[in-house]
């Protein structure tokens, strides 16, 4: 039977292999040596019909707890944000799902003209010049930028706060074994860092990290550390939640080198982590130095505009070893659902949603308090969406007693954290009610302390 | 086009989000710390933004539109199922950090594609979590990083060997990894060049990184010398997976004596690309690696059950957040499953397809390497350039108006006007021959008319469009009321190109 992903009949074969001159499909492969060639069939199991593979994998989903099943208050870097229709109804478009990277301009305006417009979305809510069509994620764009600093500055040091995300961190130290750098971590005090001791760290390093808001929910006084990481010569780089921008200051506007961050807040769905988009921007002077494909406008010969892949003598495929990274597919149908979605939002879309956030986040914090009579911590920060809330005994034992009734409490500290085994992070998106919060508040009450 | 920014109103907008009564007022935000200045957003209605994006599909060309034999990207079919499954709430809404016991479904699938990756690369351990090839190349280059300096070899082996014909990403990988470069030739039959290698291997080298089938879609007759080579060296063999649609189940590179692969779920397993991605990059290794895995390795517990294991002492670390891109992950897994075993249809006739084509235009272009190909093959259209000025670039413009998406072009290195032809097995005889034609008389046509290639493309919604501009006067960005070129009155223009010129 012919396999539905194939069309030649056996005529089509017969015909093929005349006019290659060869007399079967197995002469094809006439130049591989006998020692290296598969002997038996694939051991796999046999091959299964749409139907079949839909009951089967649906299934499989059918076994996950995800938050449509479950109240859910996980957050530490991804995030139950609603996600409009128009997002799915767009990327399901096939002229843009089931296009490759655009390097035939001409083939591909549709595409570069939303990457260029999701470039200026990026640059407008970070307060940057350039930004890049996009990197993997939130961490290998932490990642990118520690290169893009190692060549701007000389230095070989790279200061990343311990408040930033641990995924982030994490990445950012197995790429620097690679490049050659030394991470330094400075701790937080009461779940914010310090600018004197961001200072000293950054002696000598190419960058300083910072997450704002931070991985505890905390608003970092940025300003003040990236005037610390300027004092002593290193770019400051803001890991920025772009949800927030809408009420917290873009990083542009207090002297921030580089921003970028994770854009799944922004247009994706959480995905067991993933596909989702890294957003990297930066000021002007290190255009010639951004990691990843640009977009750039130009005119055709009738001299009307259009937009081409710019900036490409930074890129792999023309310079090869001394390219500014190594990166070539990136997330482009994510970040087009990340424009999408911004601009769903609109301006003023985005500040009430970060209002909203930071009001239900309050309401949440004060429901634990008063009614669960829980201790928060770090209760004298400002927070956005995010907080971090001690539960009186191990936090994984709470989450477990809490899903038994249906709630997804947060996030154990614990297991990044020393010393917070009794810490739950606790996330609040415009998806949660005031009633949701309620019954967070009572099944806390129940099972915490 | 307009640009979104440029149908802008103020006061309008798509979205509307929940009110609730009776919250607290917003906590004060800090001087200095709240947003000064609203950013500039598109502001308009929902069915604006829905007209908008599906405009800007209609200027986009994908598989789904027609013939997109792009060289080394397998641009195939992928599935419409793959998209529903990715979408079920069971997966979609899963936040990463779910206990194991609430995301037992994703694990068991993540687990399963490992093993069908394993059997297809003939390797014993995988990792699901880079997020695309290239990150895929720099996991395998840190766990060479790893394991050598686990053996007390680390200072002294310092090279990586890169065949001419490599992808840039090799290269790239290479310094990312700290690693330095040695390259090797190609010899006249396309092969990596045996003698110019062994003089270039030694107790300095870590390893060699191969494409096999190489760019010029040509399969290394001297594989098994190669190996014998680096493994008496005591270096590792990475193998670029980027061609791997050539050979599923008809050679495994772990059997060709490959240490670690790299796989691109979007090329050989139909992830849609998106555009530039989505990928995945998983990376298949022999069990002498297993231990220096990114963190979480997906296992299988003893009790049956689907679990992350952390407890990795050895590890290079993570390489991306959380345990990868878990939606590629569906769709490449239900796209293998719809194959089984029969993956080795899949492969022989993506390989039939590139025969036929290459065999219907060696005559009118330059056959570099005059061997059978694998699943591509690299033309060139030099004597077309030598006779008529029309290069390669020309030629891929012309074929916009035949209504095909041209083949990759200028690549790889080592072919002067390289055109370089993946049709994939996706395609019908009818497709593979229009597309012929039409190589065929873009031929013809740079003998008659040469303008008619030089100056094409003549049937898309832009002409040819001028790339030095674009890197001399860098705009990246609109620029609101300063912007250099507001546009002049919109046009009319044909959204597909007419099929045939």
């Amino acid at each position: 039977m012919t396999h539905p992903f194939l069309a030649l009949t056996d005529s089509d074969r017969e015909e093929m292999l005349g006019t290659i001159g060869v007399g079967s499909v197995e002469e094809l492969f006439r130049d591989l040596p006998e020692a290296v060639r598969f002997g038996r069939e694939l051991d796999l199991e046999r091959a299964l019909s749409e139907q079949e593979v839909f009951e089967h994998v649906a299934a499989l989903a059918g076994r996950n707890f995800d938050a449509s099943r479950e109240l859910s208050f996980l957050g530490a870097g991804m995030y139950d944000h609603y996600v409009p229709a128009v997002v799915d109804t767009i990327l399901q478009r096939g002229e843009l799902l089931t296009a490759y990277t655009p390097y035939q301009p001409e083939m591909s305006q549709g595409v570069l003209q939303a990457i260029f417009e999701y470039q200026t979305a990026i640059c407008e809510l970070t307060g940057m010049d350039v930004s890049n069509a996009s990197g993997y994620d939130g961490t290998s764009v932490a990642a990118d930028a520690c290169f893009v600093a190692k060549h701007a500055t000389g230095r070989d040091k790279i200061v990343v706060t311990e408040a930033t995300n641990p995924q982030v961190r994490q990445v950012v130290k197995t790429y620097a074994a690679g490049f050659g750098l030394e991470v330094v971590e400075v701790p937080h005090r009461d779940g914010t860092t310090g600018p004197s001791d961001l200072e000293r760290a950054a002696e000598d390093a190419a960058a300083v990290i910072f997450q704002q808001p931070n991985v505890f929910g905390c608003l970092e006084p940025a300003p003040d550390l990236v005037a610390a990481a300027s004092e002593a010569g290193a770019l400051p780089v803001a890991h920025v939640d772009l949800l927030s921008l809408g009420v917290l200051e873009a990083p542009g506007r207090y002297g921030a080198a580089l921003a970028l961050g994770e854009g799944q807040a922004a247009g994706n769905f959480p995905s067991f982590g993933g596909p989702h988009y890294g957003f990297l921007a930066a000021r002007q002077q290190f255009i010639r130095r951004m990691p990843g494909r640009i977009v750039g406008e130009t005119v055709d010969t009738a001299g009307e505009r259009g937009y081409v892949l710019t900036l490409q003598t930074r890129e792999q495929h023309i310079r090869r070893e001394k390219a500014t990274s190594n990166i070539t597919t990136n997330q482009t149908l994510l970040a087009l659902g990340g424009l999408v979605y911004l601009t769903w939002l609109g301006p003023q879309g985005l500040r009430e949603l970060g209002e909203t956030c930071l009001s239900l986040a309050a309401y949440a914090k004060q429901r634990l308090e008063e009614r669960a009579g829980l201790e928060l911590m770090f209760a004298a920060q400002t927070t956005f969406k995010e907080f971090a809330v001690r539960v009186g005994r191990n936090a994984r034992e709470v989450v477990e007693d809490a899903r038994r009734q249906g709630v997804h409490p947060g996030y154990a500290l614990g297991r990044d954290y020393e010393g917070m085994d009794d810490v739950l992070l606790v996330a609040v998106t415009e998806r949660r009610s005031p009633e949701e919060i309620d019954r967070l508040a009572d099944v806390l009450a129940e099972v915490a302390r | 086009m307009k640009l979104i920014y440029e149908k802008s109103q103020t006061g309008r907008r798509a979205s509307a989000l929940p009110q609730h009564e009776n919250l607290p007022t917003s906590p004060e935000i800090p001087e200095g710390l709240r947003r000064t200045e609203p950013p500039r957003l598109p502001e308009v209605p929902e069915f604006e933004l829905v007209r908008h994006f599906t405009e800007l599909s209609t200027r986009n060309f994908g598989v789904d539109t027609g013939f997109y034999p792009l060289g080394s990207c397998t641009m195939k079919y992928n599935p419409r199922i793959n998209e529903r499954l990715a979408a079920l709430p069971g997966f979609a809404r899963l936040h990463p950090l779910q206990e194991e016991d609430g995301a037992q479904g994703s694990l068991e699938l993540m687990w399963r594609l490992q093993e069908i990756l394993a059997e297809v690369t003939g390797l014993d351990a995988v990792s699901l979590q880079p997020a695309a090839g290239s990150q895929g190349e720099l996991t395998g280059l840190l766990l060479t990083r790893a394991y050598f300096a686990a053996r007390g070899e680390g200072e002294q082996r310092r090279k990586v060997v890169i065949p001419d014909t490599a992808h840039g990403t090799n290269p790239a990988s290479v310094t990312m990894a700290g690693y330095e470069l040695t390259h090797v030739q190609t010899d006249a039959r396309g092969n990596i060049d045996v003698e110019d290698l062994r003089g270039k291997v030694d107790e300095h080298t870590a390893a060699l990184m191969l494409t096999n089938p190489s760019t010029l879609g040509l399969f290394d007759e001297n594989i098994e010398e190669i190996e014998r080579i680096f493994h008496g060296a005591g270096a590792l063999m990475y193998y670029d997976g980027a061609n791997l649609n050539a050979v599923c189940g008809i050679s495994r590179p772990g059997d060709m004596g490959f240490d670690i692969v790299h796989i691109n779920l979007h090329k050989t397993f139909s992830q849609p690309h998106g555009g530039g991605g989505p990928g995945g990059g998983p990376v298949a290794v022999r069990d002498i690696l297993e231990p220096f895995l990114p963190v979480p390795a997906v296992v299988r517990r003893e009790d049956g059950g689907f679990g992350l294991d952390f407890d990795r002492p050895q590890t290079i670390g993570k390489v991306r957040g959380f345990a990868g891109p878990f939606g590629v992950f569906v769709r490449s897994y239900a796209y293998m499953r719809m194959w089984g075993p029969r993956l080795r249809e899949m492969s022989e006739v993506a390989v039939l397809n590139a025969n036929y084509v290459l065999a219907r235009l060696k005559d009118a272009y330059e056959l570099p390497f005059d061997r059978l190909c694998m699943h591509e093959f690299v033309l060139s259209a030099r004597p077309l350039k030598r006779e008529y000025g029309c290069t390669a670039l020309d030629v891929a413009k012309r074929l916009m108006d035949y209504g095909f998406h041209p083949p990759t072009i200028y690549f790889p290195l080592v072919v002067p006007e390289a055109l370089m032809v993946e049709p994939t097995e996706t395609e019908a005889k009818e497709t593979l021959d229009a597309f012929c034609d039409a190589m065929l008389a873009i031929a013809r046509e740079a003998a008659e008319d040469p303008d008619l290639l030089k100056e094409a493309p003549h049937h898309r919604p832009v002409k040819r469009l001028d790339e030095v501009r674009a890197a001399k006067h860098p705009v990246v960005k609109y620029g609101f009321g300063e912007h250099p070129a507001a546009e002049r009155e919109a046009r009319p223009v044909a959204a597909e190109a007419p099929k045939g010129a």
